[in-house]
């Protein structure tokens, strides 16, 4: 059988920009948070080192199992989308807040 | 983010066959899978686990759970395993698992302490809550809902999954990630026996041949059925997405009896298609949050009644069964919600729907942790909300890392289950889920289905539930399974079957363009919105079982996978269709409407008529479909059932 290699990737054809934000100066390419993931959305970057491909944003389950497992702190971030920024109110002023 | 161009990073292995066997073979690695692992190794069996993700983190229970259900054995439970398994059947008016509910009320407690031996942490042994009204001081447990009857446990369930896959690798269980169970494979010379599976790899897509004596379907529940959402995918539902209904479809496909099949709930538990705002990241007064006070947006408490309408006063008083009530049924799955369950165990709520109506309340709703008792609050915001699946970095880590401080701020609510429609108008009936105690395979007092060699655990058995459940049914089951498979031959797998398979399987790869599974999906999901949705009748249901066999020989053909990733996704929605074909099946069936199953009839409008109150079954034999039955509680007596089954 043919072996299929092809693929792109198409970011801003998603409703959610960018799942996970991860700090490309402090990701050692380990790629443990692409060996974790339950939904399989990210691929090793064909640059060792680099931090991973998210190559499939829209299927990401905002679980941040990801980030949990990242062994350096810090260098990944789970992005609630824009309609998932939440609100709350400081109770003594009223002061409103959103995520 | 920025547009990469790539080749798929892994090898291509389509068609590559590999062979494994194995005493048992369990498909899927979540709770209960892990759990049917260790229980079969435990008992000297050769085990053999699929997962289709990472086991160590996957399914449901992979990213926590707050609480532990049913702990009825505890020291400091007083009630009684049978009356209890008893009243979560009766307040499901008798569509529920008995089996399971008993196995699940006698075990919890003793399955709770051998997890906390694998290195779980299941008891308050930092003592943050020392001296809180929901803490045993004797053990350390703390119990939530019913502070009298402590029959459910506060957990920290972000321990649980990784210790359960560590105690399988101890036990020399053979785990394989990232491969997908396809297709069960029944005894060359006998049809009812199963003998293994298929499954495909879903980064290489290398081909796997399973031969095991014994098969335990860990597979969850359907999900994806009704609602699709090709932009918010991973939003559209509480559970993993890829909880597509995999094992459903293998247990239909292989001839297994099916129950409760045309059960299923209209919303989206809260996500809204992908549209709502992320689970517990909201004030609530409901589960996770129990019994948080509510205000409004002027700052009025909302108050709370009891089940006959006397105001609560206290927040203390939210966790005491009413006057004359021995205990109240609270959690997922403790009835058929949005339905209350029966009077007799009926909890207290917020008096929130009502207020709303006689316009007594300003929007929008708050939840008032500042308020709360200490202990309480830091139990709430901080421990539920932060063990429970999906909160821990979606929103503790989220919320705090913004600022927010539970002893200052008000968190905003956006949807509550029987909310006034002021605030959030009901979905389109249409628009379902399977929903909590949901259809599936028929299990007897082994966990065994209806045909030999199979078995279930966990959200895979009929009316299946929570963690604690699957770790009770996925423990239960192994032992069974294993025994099983020691005093019986191997079977004939069949290489015409494996065939067949790989045929249909590879199929998607072949085409170089086509229908996408996306599409795909969101046509099923339309079939099933619209012959298969609020309110159903023969001409519509026949209507959807024609519209699937026409898209099974026509559309079904010209859908392709461009890479492994996308032939997993293919094959999944492959399964739900073949779970919608169950689902309209079962839907012809029952000639009858019922309130408890959220399932309605234009042409059979009578709800629950008496003649009616059983279980109907389906199973596809040789392409026509049969329909049994059985009668409501066929599995008691309770005591004597579960002594025999668990006489080794």
């Amino acid at each position: 059988m043919e072996q299929s290699k092809e693929m792109q990737t198409f970011p801003g054809n998603q409703t959610a920009h960018a799942p996970v934000e991860i700090d490309s100066h402090s990701c050692t390419g380990c790629n443990m948070c692409v060996n974790i993931c339950p939904q399989d959305v990210f691929l090793p970057n064909p640059t060792k080192g680099s931090p991973p491909v998210i190559a499939f944003p829209e299927e990401c389950w905002y679980e941040g199992i990801c980030v949990e497992t990242c062994p350096v702190a810090g260098t990944m971030k789970l992005v609630q989308p824009m309609m998932k920024r939440v609100r709350w109110k400081r109770k003594k002023t009223g002061e409103h807040f959103r995520l | 983010m920025k547009p990469v161009s790539m080749e798929w990073p892994y090898p291509i292995k389509y068609g590559e066959e590999t062979e494994m066997s194995a005493d048992v073979l369990v498909l899927g690695g979540g709770i209960a899978g892990c759990w049917a692992a260790i229980s079969a190794a435990r008992k000297g069996a050769n085990v053999l686990l699929v997962e289709k993700t990472a086991t160590k983190k996957s399914g449901m229970g992979g990213t926590g759970g707050d609480h532990w259900h049913y702990a009825i054995e505890s020291p400091f439970c007083p009630l009684d395993s049978e009356e209890f398994a008893q009243a979560l059947v009766d307040n499901h008016k008798g569509y529920n698992n008995g089996i399971a509910r008993y196995i699940q009320c006698r075990d919890s407690y003793e399955t709770l302490l051998e997890l906390e031996a694998m290195g779980a942490k299941t008891r308050d042994t930092e003592d943050e809550f020392a001296g809180a009204e929901f803490r045993d001081e004797e053990t350390k447990f703390l119990y939530t809902y019913d502070y009298v009857n402590k029959y459910t446990l506060r957990v920290w369930g972000t321990t649980f999954k990784p210790v359960l896959y560590r105690e399988c690798k101890r036990l020399g269980v053979t785990i394989l990630d990232r491969v997908m169970a396809t297709r069960l494979l029944t005894d060359e010379d006998d049809q009812t026996r199963v003998v293994g599976a298929t499954g495909v790899h879903t980064r290489t897509g290398g081909f796997y041949v399973f031969s095991a004596k014994a098969t335990i379907l860990c597979m969850a529940y359907p999900g994806r059925q009704w609602i699709f959402s090709d932009g918010n995918g991973g939003m559209a539902s509480f559970p993993p997405p890829t909880n597509a209904g995999d094992g459903h479809a293998m247990a239909w496909e292989a001839g297994a009896e099916l129950t409760m099949m045309e059960r299923s709930v209209s919303g989206m538990n809260g996500t809204d298609g992908g549209n709502g705002v992320p689970a517990y990241m909201m004030g609530t007064h409901a589960n996770t949050w129990y019994p948080c006070t509510l205000v409004d947006a002027e700052g009025r408490e909302i108050p709370w009644i009891d089940r006959d309408g006397v105001r609560i006063e206290t927040v203390s008083d939210r966790c005491m069964p009413a006057k004359g009530q021995k205990f109240f049924l609270m959690g997922g799955g403790v009835s058929a919600a949005p339905h209350p369950g029966i009077y007799e165990y009926m909890a207290p709520r917020p008096l929130m729907k009502e207020m709303l109506d006689e316009g007594k309340l300003t929007l929008p709703i708050y939840a008032d942790l500042p308020s709360m008792p200490e202990m309480e609050r830091k139990v709430i915001f901080g421990m539920m909300v932060g063990e429970e699946a999906k909160t821990k970095i979606p929103v503790v880590q989220t919320l705090r890392d913004a600022g927010f401080d539970p002893s200052q701020d008000l968190l905003q609510s956006y949807h509550m289950i029987g909310l006034s429609d002021w605030l959030r108008p009901p979905a389109p009936s249409c628009w379902r889920r399977m929903g909590f105690n949901p259809g599936g395979p028929l299990v007897d007092w082994d966990l065994k289905t209806s045909l030999d060699g199979l078995y279930a655990a966990g959200d895979q058995v009929f009316a299946g539930n929570d963690h604690s459940h699957a770790a009770t049914t996925g423990r239960w089951v192994g032992k069974r399974a294993s025994e099983y498979a020691s005093g019986s031959a191997p079977g004939r797998v069949s290489r015409a079957q494996v065939d067949r398979e790989k045929e249909r399987v590879y199929a998607p790869t072949r085409r170089k363009e086509g229908v996408l599974w996306q599409e795909f999906n969101a046509a099923v999901c339309k079939v099933m919105q619209d012959y298969c949705g609020g309110v159903r009748n023969k001409s519509m249901l026949n209507l959807g079982l024609l519209t699937m066999r026409e898209i099974q020989n026509r559309e079904m053909e010209e859908v392709y996978a461009r890479n492994p990733k996308e032939l997993m996704r293919v094959l999944e929605s492959f399964s739900i269709l073949s779970v919608g074909e169950a689902i309209l099946h079962a839907s012809l069936a029952r000639e009858a409407s019922s309130a408890t199953l959220h399932f309605m009839r234009s042409d059979f409008p009578a709800l629950d008529p008496p003649e009616w109150n059983k279980f109907i079954t389906i199973a596809k034999k040789a392409g026509r479909v049969e329909v049994g039955e059985l009668p409501f509680n066929y599995w008691l007596p309770f005591r004597e059932n579960y002594d025999k089954s668990n006489k080794s």
